[in-house]
């Protein structure tokens, strides 16, 4: 690769920045419209800085990939999709088998995300994208008038002109900072994720989680998290476990409790330590995810800039889904597509790019986080973590245990004992149920 | 002899792996340049010191003086570390420069 990116000589259509999903994507849409764009990727290679929850539903890509899953990297097909609430002795778990979703065009898979997005991003090459690698944006070049038209970079002669910028440079999103758009720190509204992968051999994991060949398991978990708001994960690769924790920064930062000793306590659970027997450490990895949703979203477009994927809080994280991918690919997608419109219609400016968030209100994109525009709020909140999921277990728990001679308490009383036994106020619970009812109706 | 079942380790426990072992298992481009400055004269004040359990790579350490030590070689790149810091001007943070910092293979 050349040292010199000869910046200056060429005006690109677009400028991208990160190859993640939402940049690849974006770059994508714009190639395949026939629009010249450059994709800058901080690292050696697409993927090479992300990590993320485990699985990728990647129906989003139906239209402008047909018959993705051929050739997608895929680790496995999720066909068993497990709920757990738990405590550090109990845990109730709802599982869904569904085999539909191991046949195409399939519903959540597997993968590495060096694997993924270097594979998405690939494909915006193979349609006319050009990648170059092992590059920080590190600023927005501005005109006379304020608009932005292209990006500084750390090589020399690297600064790059564009009719566009497309910030897809993830949670941190320095562009998006410089613009104004973000804030410069917002602990309240980001959780950090930490995962182990642990190698096993395919035919024990498919044993010991039976699976068959290429089918794969997904667990959430609640109330693994020490009472910190946030939950845990574990997935199936094809001849590894993932196991990872997801907490609230602000959370994490007031309890003083290490991230990995949270890890430590999944891993000794008795509902998960059995599975992960005689592992091997393969790799350990952290990063923050965005989980404001709809309402700490920036505004995604100024004249001449973009923002698409995490950068613009394009998370899902609404407790029973949880999804990001797919949603960056999405904001990616159609950030392609705006950009091609208004530079037919020669208007790149605020106005001109305006589409692309209304373009999105029509899809799940925005429409999604509109809807679950209450759930961070609701899944990060204290009582569902520090009380809930210990009421719940408990209440489980006693349904079950047998207690002759004396006869089968009844669930009426059951509950009432239950919820005075965890300082749970009737009132609170019933705030708490009208929310979530409406949250998830 | 009795063995005490309490001393007996459930079959399933896995063998502890030490923070540097975890880290080993992590693949590192360290540039020649220092992404995270911090300012251990602000630090100083901080009455939270949050970074010093926060980063998940435990990169951060309290000096005997009430100050912060940092070493940046081994950095996920996340930023905990300034989202959770509330000390104005302690934490100067930017990417590695292109090419450099964390490699995952797995994320």
């Amino acid at each position: 690769m050349p040292d010199n990116l000869n910046g200056e000589d060429e005006v690109w259509d677009a400028v991208v920045v990160g190859a993640g999903p939402a940049g690849a994507a974006a770059a994508l849409a714009l190639a395949q419209a026939g629009r010249s764009v450059l994709m800058v990727e901080r690292g050696p290679f697409p993927g090479s800085k992300n990590v993320y929850g485990g699985v990728v539903y990647a129906r989003v890509l139906d239209e402008v990939l047909p018959q993705w899953w051929l050739e997608a990297p895929v680790q496995r097909w999720v066909t068993r999709r497990s709920t757990m609430i738990m405590t550090g002795h109990q845990a109730l778990t709802i599982d869904i088998r569904a085999q539909k979703w191991g046949e195409a065009p399939y519903n959540g898979m597997t993968t590495y995300r060096p694997d993924f997005d270097a594979w998405l991003a690939g494909k915006a090459v193979e349609a006319g994208a050009e990648l170059v690698t092992s590059t920080v944006a590190t600023g927005l070049i501005r005109d006379h008038h304020g608009r932005v038209c292209g990006v500084h970079t750390d090589r020399p002669g690297g600064d790059l002109r564009a009719r566009v910028v497309i910030a897809c440079d993830g949670v941190n999103s320095f562009l998006a900072k410089e613009a104004g758009l973000l804030p410069a720190a917002d602990s309240a509204h980001h959780t950090l994720g930490v995962k182990e992968v642990w190698s096993l051999p395919p035919e024990v994991i498919e044993e010991r989680y039976a699976l068959g060949p290429r089918e794969g398991l997904d667990i959430e978990m609640l109330g693994c998290t020490r009472g910190i708001p946030g939950g845990g994960f574990l997935y199936t690769g094809h001849d590894t476990i993932a196991l990872g924790v997801v907490v609230s920064v602000e959370g994490l930062a007031r309890a003083k409790i290490r991230p990995e000793e949270l890890i430590a306590d999944l891993r000794e659970h008795p509902a998960i330590a059995p599975g992960l027997r005689g592992a091997d450490l393969k790799e350990y990895a952290a990063h923050l995810i965005p989980e404001g949703g709809y309402r700490t979203m920036p505004k995604l477009a100024t004249d001449g800039l973009l923002v698409a994927g995490d950068a613009a809080g394009m998370c899902l994280a609404a407790g029973l889904w949880l999804e990001g991918v797919n949603f960056a690919i999405g904001s990616g997608l159609a950030a392609g597509a705006a950009v091609t419109r208004a530079i037919r219609s020669d208007d790149v400016s605020a106005k001109g790019l305006a589409s692309y968030r209304s373009s999105m209100e029509h899809t799940f994109v925005l429409a999604d986080h509109k809807r679950m525009q209450d759930a961070p709020k609701f899944v990060l909140s204290e009582r569902l973590h520090a009380q809930y999921t210990g009421l719940i277990c408990d209440m489980a728990e006693r349904i079950f245990t047998v207690t002759n001679p004396v006869p089968k308490p009844r669930m009426t009383a059951l509950l009432r004992r239950t919820v005075k036994d965890h300082g749970v106020r009737w009132r609170d619970l019933a705030k708490d149920a009208a929310l979530g009812g409406r949250i998830f109706r | 002899m009795s063995v005490d079942p309490q001393d007996v380790d459930p079959p399933w426990r896995l063998p502890v792996v030490s923070f540097e072992d975890r880290m080993a298992t992590v693949e590192f481009r360290v540039g020649e340049r220092a992404h995270i400055v911090v300012d251990s004269e602000v630090c100083r004040s901080c009455t939270t010191k949050a970074c010093v359990t926060a980063c998940p790579a435990n990169l951060f350490a309290q000096t005997a003086d009430g100050g912060i030590l940092f070493n940046y070689e081994q950095c996920f790149e996340c930023g905990t570390c300034y989202m959770v810091c509330n000390s104005e001007g302690a934490l100067t943070w930017t990417y590695p420069d292109g090419g450099h910092g964390v490699v995952f293979r797995n994320g």
